[in-house]
């Protein structure tokens, strides 16, 4: 967030030759893994997310287990090999940060009251970062735990916003994150035009915050669609 | 109980201590309670109290800004506060909490990181550590407060053969803004400010704004299991740029 030096838009057009307001190719696939109950892998660009989903099933220890609801757990982690230099594998303050920002993001969707004693279990695990790699986490989210055929009131879709040399862009590549004048991490329940995940930092105010918002809102419309699709698609090969 | 009484109120309007929606508890900031710290402050918002030190020490920089000085903030819920709070390493909560105020800090760049340069290979490390004495609701605007106030009485220590001579000092930490952090919570279709021990419980969202002394937006978190409608987020920025000019009169 410091280097502004770097140029970053060159005749209107990104580093990867994206427009500003251009999302990158998006890949999605559901029910990739066999042990978990639902699955998804999202690809944004050369980001990765790959998610898992396990539950409604008991919470052990019993100790931790709610009367009246059940809880949502999510994981949030970067593989070692994911970025440039080496990530020590294991939880570190980032990550469990973004572990909570993911489940307070995905919890609005949930029915959790009707798990009492239970937990869902989410894992995320990046494959390879590229920036945006939360939200592109919280879409590969979304779609394991429908895919797992929990009831959810809507999906949720993410994607990211920011400013890089004084332009407002959607979906920030690493090197675009890593230079950028602000990001903004924004999911919601597009059918219910909530959100329920909001991060910014930088430097901004009012007026590109809220045209910032929505560009997320119609970036985020247009990830539903492609969520609906996959889902649809795995559905009809069940059949 | 208290959560419904408090709850209750809110939708009829009111507030359990009877303040408005948009009025904070009493603020205080005491600077400089500590001597052994390079600089320190307990900033308190009603019964919520948080101490901040400033702790200076010599370090290498980072290989991708060898030029600037580096800042830490950690954040520590001791027992003390709270009898929810356990000893031991921080729980997601203080690492959020450490988390939103460093990026408040760094992202306003209150600090001029590239006047802690001390050698050609060494620099300043700027350690915030932020301790909670007591947690009767609204901790984070508190602790934003604490260190901000904390860093405004931050002396640089003098370096002498390459080594800190504690207790000697240069100057002052080179600060040019005071950002704050303003929540503004929602509840009943609500917006609120500063909310007490017992309202926090019936908050549904909140979303942190830090907010610098030209007004512009350095960070925002949204908090909590509820969500915000998109219309809410313009009258939310609205109300913490308002309060955030208030909040800074104490850091003066």
């Amino acid at each position: 967030m410091n280097n502004k030096n770097i140029q970053l838009l060159v005749n209107g057009k990104r580093i990867d030759g994206r427009l500003p307001e251009q999302l990158r190719p998006i890949e999605m696939k559901v029910g990739v893994l066999s042990r978990a109950d639902g699955s998804a892998e999202v690809r944004f660009g050369n980001t990765i997310a790959l998610a898992a989903a396990y539950g409604p099933r008991e919470l052990f220890p019993r100790f931790l287990q709610e009367e009246e609801t059940g809880i949502l757990r999510v994981r949030y982690a970067m593989v070692p090999f994911s970025v440039d230099e080496r990530k020590s594998p294991g939880s570190d303050r980032r990550s469990i940060e973004l572990s909570k920002v993911m489940r307070l993001a995905l919890e609005p969707a949930m029915f959790l009251e009707d798990f009492p004693k239970a937990t869902i279990d989410v894992f995320v695990d990046i494959i390879q970062a590229d920036g945006s790699t939360r939200v592109t986490g919280i879409n590969a989210a979304s779609l394991a735990l429908a895919s797992a055929g929990v009831h959810m009131k809507d999906l949720v879709a993410a994607c990211s916003v920011g400013k890089i040399n004084n332009t407002l862009v959607v979906d920030l590549n690493g090197i675009e994150d890593n230079n950028s004048e602000s990001d903004m991490a924004v999911a919601m329940m597009p059918s219910k035009n909530e959100i329920t995940l909001l991060q910014m930092d930088g430097e901004l105010d009012k007026e590109e915050i809220l045209t910032l918002l929505n560009f997320a809102r119609e970036n985020c419309k247009k990830i539903y669609e492609l969520q609906k699709q996959v889902l649809k698609e795995k559905y009809k090969e069940g059949e | 109980m208290q959560e419904k009484y408090a709850l209750e109120l809110l939708e009829m309007g009111k507030r359990v201590d009877g303040r408005k929606f948009e009025e904070y508890r009493e603020i205080k900031i005491e600077k400089g309670p500590v001597q052994k710290a390079e600089g320190s402050a307990i900033a308190s918002i009603g019964k919520t109290k948080v101490a901040a030190g400033v702790k200076i020490e010599l370090g290498e920089p980072f290989p991708d800004a060898p030029n600037e000085g580096i800042l830490i903030v950690n954040c520590e819920f001791s027992p003390v506060a709270s009898p929810e709070f356990e000893a031991g390493p921080p729980g997601e909560d203080a690492i959020e909490l450490a988390r939103i105020v460093d990026r408040t800090l760094r992202e306003s760049k209150c600090i001029q990181l590239d006047k802690l340069t001390v050698s050609q290979d060494k620099v300043f490390i700027v350690f915030v550590d932020l301790h909670v004495l007591n947690d009767h609701g609204n901790l984070l605007d508190t602790s934003a407060l604490a260190a901000v106030a904390a860093l405004s009485v931050t002396r640089l220590p003098k370096v002498e053969d390459g080594q800190i001579k504690r207790g000697e000092y240069t100057g002052n930490l080179p600060l040019v803004y005071k950002p704050v952090v303003v929540s503004v919570c929602k509840a009943c279709s609500k917006f609120l400010v500063d909310p007490d021990l017992e309202e926090e419980d019936v908050v549904e969202s909140k979303l942190s704004i830090g907010v610098r002394d030209d007004g512009k937006i350095c960070a925002m978190q949204k908090q909590g299991t509820g969500t915000l409608k998109f219309e809410d987020v313009g009258k939310m920025l609205d109300l913490a740029i308002l309060k955030s000019k208030e909040l800074r009169n104490f850091l003066a």
